[in-house]
């Protein structure tokens, strides 16, 4: 009996028109993510990271291959469809945090579930739950503007695990910030997934958040390099 | 839906200074629309009020050789006053072509017979009641100023009987009267009716009668044909609608303004606010949705504007509708109804009329560059690579 996996990516070919021609940024990428995994796909710029964790968020569509996200073909999804699986199963978190700047700290959070249509008291209860699993309850009142980088990228995190998707795709989610301010966030991170048993799945090259997986993708040219696990 | 608005909302108050500017901008294009609108509304309700006070009662009686525009058609527009008028309490008023002597040159003139005990126009006639050696007579501020002549002053006045015979008399102004309706004032002399039929050798006859506000049969009025109000008013509302549609470009260039302020601030956004874009369809947005956020988000200002309209527009417009609007020139020369001083008059109508034109011109204006949205790339709007 067939396995069924949370992601399940099949030769999956992404060209990006250039010029007359056209570039290459993954060549026939065969994946698999089981539930709860705290994986990343390593690699240096331009090997096809940040393009497939695009395609696993359905931003982006495959050119060739295809396979399933959360149980969805993506190759066939539709705007609609893709949009509907990320507001209610996939977070995102960003390089630059890409937080509302006009918003609160408690508006940034309460978005997605503005999105899904939650009533406010029940909004209001999940929004606090999540300022402080990333320990930012007090800032709650707080602009973007007014806080550091790793306390907008804890804001970041708890935007993405308000909701408690079943994914959450993180794209070099320390390259702004520090040592000290990547640890917290890191481990804040794998307290969640291991909390939740959220799958995190990391684009990044950088040895601090590699130190943190438990499964390192290799990722070279846009091909599979090495799947190591720890 | 709601949530467009949820959102629009705080973006808007999020950008403060941006928003309260272009706010502010479209309220006072918003105040001065309805302003003019007001003043031509009141101007409209002025006029007809002053016609039907001085002029033409609820309606009239013509003759059917009658034409107001022909001076000539009076010759033959006379008939014996039906016996309904007197009845219907109708005002006769016998009309022909007449000529002044004023200071030794001529001067063609309508003489107007009207009863002098009437009091159905506000035609000061009680002062035709009076005898002297000379044909007391009436007229409006702007004809005796044209004219050179004052109360108490005698001038020749020549005329032709029903059988073409020239005659000539002296009349006397007994009283000038102030009023906004050239129709009874520009080139008119007013004398009793009476004394008209005399001279005219026409007992008993009329051009036209003015009714009041009771009801007439009509079948016993012949040869007489009605005239209702409405037709009689049509040149006003003709004269207003030209007047509105002149008007029409400046709604237009103050619109512009507002537009194109916001028009800049859409487009600046789209630009500015492309990580923005690219976050809301990473977290479940499609990209016709943050269109629609956006243009929702321009169009608000339309309701900012009409509530930041209201703060000082509403006191501003009920000031104006109490002192009015003085018309900064001479007002007697323009050839029709209008008093020195306009009363803006503002309906509901009117208020919702202008924020039905201001809210969707605001909302194609911030559609328009917010389509540009639809053709993103979410990653690359993530990234901030759309140039």
């Amino acid at each position: 009996m067939e396995q069924s996996y949370l992601i399940d990516l099949k030769q999956v070919v992404k060209r990006f028109p250039m010029g007359k021609g056209s570039f290459t940024a993954l060549k026939g990428l065969d994946l698999q993510f089981e539930a709860g995994e705290f994986a990343g796909l390593i690699g240096p710029s331009g090997s096809g990271k940040t393009t497939l964790l695009n395609i696993i968020g359905t931003l982006d569509l495959p050119s060739e291959g295809g396979g399933t996200v959360l149980g969805h073909p993506i190759e066939h999804l539709k705007a609609s469809e893709a949009a509907l699986l990320r507001k209610e199963r996939i977070g995102f978190i960003f390089q630059s945090y890409n937080l509302l700047q006009v918003h609160t700290v408690f508006e940034n959070v309460e978005f997605p579930l503005l999105l899904l249509g939650m009533p406010s008291e029940e909004r209001r209860k999940k929004v606090m739950e999540a300022l402080d699993w990333v320990g930012l309850a007090d800032r709650h009142r707080s602009r973007p503007s007014q806080l550091s980088g790793g306390e907008c990228q804890r804001v970041a995190i708890a935007r993405a695990m308000v909701k408690q998707p079943s994914l959450v795709l993180a794209d070099e989610p320390t390259a702004n910030l520090d040592a000290a301010n990547s640890h917290h966030v890191l481990k804040t991170m794998q307290q969640l997934n291991e909390a939740f048993q959220t799958t995190f799945l990391f684009a990044t090259h950088d040895e601090k958040v590699i130190s943190y997986l438990k499964r390192k993708i290799y990722l070279m040219d846009g091909q599979l390099v090495k799947d190591e696990r720890v | 839906m709601k949530l467009a608005w949820l959102l629009a909302w705080r973006n808007l108050m999020g950008a403060g200074l941006r928003t309260f500017l272009n706010v502010l901008v479209l309220s006072f294009a918003f105040v001065m629309i309805l302003w003019m609108e007001g003043v031509m509304v009141g101007w409209d309700q002025q006029s007809k009020e002053d016609m039907r006070a001085w002029s033409i009662g609820a309606g009239q009686y013509w003759h059917p050789a009658y034409d107001a525009y022909d001076v000539l058609s009076l010759t033959d527009a006379h008939a014996v006053i039906p016996k309904e008028t007197v009845r219907s309490g109708l005002v006769p008023v016998l009309a022909t072509q007449a000529s002044l002597f004023p200071q030794g040159r001529m001067m063609p003139v309508r003489l107007n017979g009207i009863p002098s005990q009437q009091s159905l126009l506000k035609l000061p006639t009680a002062a035709l009641d009076t005898t002297m050696d000379a044909i007391p007579a009436l007229m409006g501020t702007s004809m005796a100023s044209k004219v050179h002549l004052n109360r108490g002053d005698r001038v020749l006045v020549q005329w032709r009987d029903r059988n073409g015979t020239f005659d000539a008399m002296e009349i006397e102004l007994v009283d000038v009267f102030q009023t906004t309706v050239p129709a009874v004032d520009a080139g008119q002399v007013w004398i009793d009716l009476s004394v008209l039929q005399e001279l005219m050798m026409l007992p008993n006859e009329a051009t036209w009668l003015t009714m009041g506000e009771a009801t007439v049969d009509s079948e016993r009025m012949a040869p007489f044909v009605w005239k209702p109000f409405s037709e009689l008013t049509r040149d006003i509302d003709a004269m207003i609608e030209t007047k509105s549609s002149g008007q029409a470009v400046f709604y237009v260039v103050l619109l512009l303004l507002a537009m194109l302020a916001i028009f800049d601030t859409q487009v600046l956004s789209i630009f500015r606010r492309q990580k923005e874009i690219g976050t809301y369809v990473a977290l479940g947005y499609t990209r016709r949705e943050v269109v629609w956020l956006f243009t929702v988000e321009g169009s608000m200002h339309a309701v900012l504007a009409a509530l930041l309209a209201a703060v000082y527009g509403i006191p501003l417009l009920w000031w104006q509708s109490v002192v009015g609007f003085t018309i900064p020139m001479d007002t007697e020369g323009f050839g029709m109804a209008i008093a020195p001083t306009l009363y803006p008059v503002y309906s509901l109508g009117l208020v919702v009329t202008t924020f039905v034109l201001v809210l969707i011109t605001t909302g194609l204006v911030s559609y328009w560059p917010s389509r540009r949205i639809a053709k993103m790339n979410p990653t690359d709007a993530l990234r901030g690579k759309i140039q």
